[in-house]
């Protein structure tokens, strides 16, 4: 009943490269109160066959980035700039009637609340075959088949008799279960997950983030995951975007953001986690709370909380800037890259280049005297 | 652990219900709960949703009456009270709620909210000047400004309702606090600063609190002692650190191995993910109750219900365990993955 933690397999030919890239992307939501920058430049890549997390607390954005991306924002939300390319296609530059034509396929979301992103009135059948019927232009009956296939393939038992079967008759595992199938229906290039385990239980989770890992292995696909929990991001992602008050503000390699975090924010979300401090000790949280949307800062949007403010912070906004190198010598073995651990001694002293490592901070060098 | 302040015996609550796939009405939530809270101690109550954690918190509530069983708190009975004995019971148990948003009345401001239980325990502050100086009182220790109470709830973030929500709780004085879930709505930022006033209330004040959670993270900071439900029973209880390094029952361990671990190392862990899902509490297996979704279930499992294996931890205290089969060799998780595969 155990089952190991899959590999991704070398050596595909698709694996790691760039599926979608997305570049200054920004968002506005029209209020009664004026418009207002939900997310702001923001930028970041998803490669075949790996996951990448966006972490944020609620009213990051995260979620309006997912939106945006599947084209699916508010009517209240407008694209204020920025590109979305998905296998070379810019999203962002095309009709509706493009997009749904293009990105239908090629991408999949799915939803965190499986209750409410499923139609109740009709059979969960139909809404998996619908897909076929609309891209694929399958009649009703091979649709049911292909329904009845991914059923299957998504690890819902007796599909044949539970295809006829309304989403309410499901528990909340299986909706989930459903609507990742639906997701992954046209085997996508790209699969955007917006907290797809947070309504569930912590074993249902686990069955899920299982399915998910195993449909992202067959299919080479590259999966965005929107969560909240550092936890998930630690266990099932490659690369993190740390999004705070619309923009991302630090990005890299999961083991190195976690292990080295460069932005005060990344800091003080990984010492909020009770796990590092003996019971009962006191938990280092962060003081205050985010900024509203109506008033955000000039200057850097941290600032209210940081503990390393200084004028620079609030007068400038810092760029999301590749954070400096650190000499090899300064950091522990563990803590080099693998390819360096070996032969550490030919590297003394050599600058390390982080691929993909960038925060949004003045003093990015400072953040272990924090 | 001192003499207990509340204790628990073979408490059960069973619902009736429209009929169930197999004609079932009864529906059984809490069939035979045990358990002690000792004064000033934390007891984590953990389980997955539908397991009867919360309606085990709305019958020391006094909000449900159980079938069966008796609560006995400090002595006394609160089921056979009546009126004012009762009145002065209700005043030593209080409740946080889960939602900060759905929890506090959008039409009061904060000073009516925490101010609102003297309106039934009136000889608590009889007069106004003593009542308006406690609002100021509990507002300030539970870190909002004497200024706040004058504002609406809708003017509060998450974490600033939660705070006048536990100030409320701390206006009757209680003895035991019931904890629902009450950082799971909070982002983590704010879930720290909530978890650190409520550690620093109970070290002021020696408040018990029986803290339900489904994060074990959290659970594992703050709880003295753990109990663990599954469909209406607690399966394994223990002093913290033993429940969850040495866990003895199988449900435990996989509870432990699946939920996510912020592990910067890397390495990624090998878990036991468990098949299926809990069982409806309206048809529940027969015999032990976990044994649907057990690795190590064997025919005894379907016919004999466990009784409860009561041994001694290493530090003196007592673990419980309802399983034919515990866990018993186990170091940690990796001994239980090995022995699951």
């Amino acid at each position: 009943m155990k089952t190991a933690a899959q590999s991704v397999l070398p050596g595909q030919s698709r694996a790691h490269e760039v599926v979608l890239s997305v570049r200054a992307l920004a968002v506005d939501i029209r209020t009664h109160r004026g418009t207002v920058r939900a997310v702001n430049d923001v930028n970041f890549e998803a490669r075949a066959g790996e996951t990448l997390a966006l972490l944020g607390e609620s009213g990051c954005g995260k979620s309006m980035t997912a939106k945006a991306l599947a084209g699916i924002m508010d009517p209240v939300c407008d694209l204020a700039g920025g590109e979305v390319v998905l296998n070379g296609t810019d999203l962002a530059a095309l009709t509706p009637k493009e997009r749904l034509k293009f990105a239908g396929p090629e991408l999949g979301i799915v939803f965190q609340d499986a209750l409410t992103a499923l139609n109740p009135v009709y059979t969960v059948g139909t809404q998996l075959g619908e897909a076929f019927r609309i891209h694929r232009g399958l009649g009703a009956k091979e649709a049911k088949v292909q329904a009845i296939e991914l059923m299957e393939r998504v690890g819902i038992p007796e599909p044949e008799s539970r295809v006829n079967s309304y989403p309410h008759q499901f528990s909340g595992g299986m909706r989930q279960r459903i609507l990742i199938a639906m997701a992954v229906a046209l085997n996508p290039r790209l699969l955007i997950a917006d907290e797809p385990t947070t309504a569930l239980d912590v074993t249902v989770q686990a069955q899920i983030m299982q399915l998910l890992r195993k449909l992202r292995e067959e299919g080479q696909m590259a999966v965005v995951l929107i969560t909240h929990d550092l936890a998930v991001v630690a266990e099932e992602a490659d690369s993190v975007a740390v999004m705070y008050a619309g923009n991302v503000v630090e990005c890299g390699p999961v083991s190195e953001v976690f292990s080295d975090p460069r932005h005060p924010y990344t800091k003080g979300l990984l010492e909020s986690v009770p796990v590092h401090v003996g019971r009962g000790a006191r938990l280092l949280s962060i003081a205050g709370s985010p900024p509203e949307l109506h008033d955000i800062p000039a200057g850097c949007v941290y600032q209210s909380r940081c503990p390393l403010v200084q004028d620079i912070c609030r007068s400038e906004r810092p760029q999301l800037l590749p954070v400096t190198d650190r000499p090899v010598n300064d950091r522990p073995v563990d803590d080099r890259p693998v390819d360096l651990q070996d032969d550490a001694d030919d590297y003394a002293g050599a600058l390390l280049s982080r691929p993909g490592r960038a925060a949004a901070c003045h003093f990015s060098e400072e953040i272990n005297n924090v | 652990m001192s003499e207990p302040l509340l204790q628990v015996d073979g408490l059960c609550k069973t619902f009736h219900v429209a009929k169930s796939a197999r004609g079932n009405t009864r529906l059984k939530a809490l069939d035979g709960i045990n358990l002690t809270v000792g004064r000033g101690e934390t007891l984590g109550l953990v389980g997955e949703s539908g397991c009867g954690k919360s309606t085990l918190a709305r019958t020391l509530m006094m909000l449900e009456t159980p079938d069966e069983g008796t609560v006995t708190f400090e002595g006394t009975n609160p089921f056979g009270l009546r009126g004012k004995e009762l009145l002065s019971w209700r005043r030593r148990v209080q409740m946080v709620f889960q939602d900060p948003f759905a929890s506090l009345n959008a039409r009061m401001n904060a000073g009516d909210i925490v101010s609102e239980p003297w309106a039934t325990h009136r000889n608590l502050y009889p007069s106004s000047r003593e009542r308006e100086a406690r609002v100021r009182e509990l507002l300030h220790m539970v870190g909002l400004r004497p200024s706040d109470a004058r504002k609406s709830p809708q003017e509060f973030s998450g974490g600033q309702r939660q705070r006048l929500g536990i100030a409320r709780a701390l206006a009757l004085n209680p003895d035991v606090i019931i904890l629902d879930e009450p950082v799971s709505a909070l982002d983590l930022s704010v879930q720290a600063q909530i978890l650190n006033l409520l550690n620093d209330l109970q070290q002021e004040l020696g408040v018990s609190y029986i803290f339900i959670s489904h994060d074990l993270t959290v659970v594992r900071h703050v709880a003295d002692r753990v109990a663990v439900m599954y469909l209406g029973r607690i399966i394994e209880t223990g002093a913290t650190e033993e429940v969850f390094d040495h866990p003895r029952h199988p449900y435990t361990a996989a509870l432990m191995s699946a939920s996510p671990k912020l592990d910067v190392t890397g390495v990624k862990r090998d878990r036991i993910v468990l098949q299926g899902e809990l069982p409806s509490p309206l048809d529940p297996p027969s015999g032990c109750r976990f044994r649907t979704r057990c690795w190590k279930a064997q025919d005894i499992c379907a016919e004999v219900a466990p009784e409860p294996r009561v041994t001694a931890a290493p530090d003196g205290g007592l673990r419980l365990a309802e399983c034919h089969f515990p866990l018993e060799t186990v170091k940690g998780l990796t001994g239980a993955t090995a022995t699951a595969g």
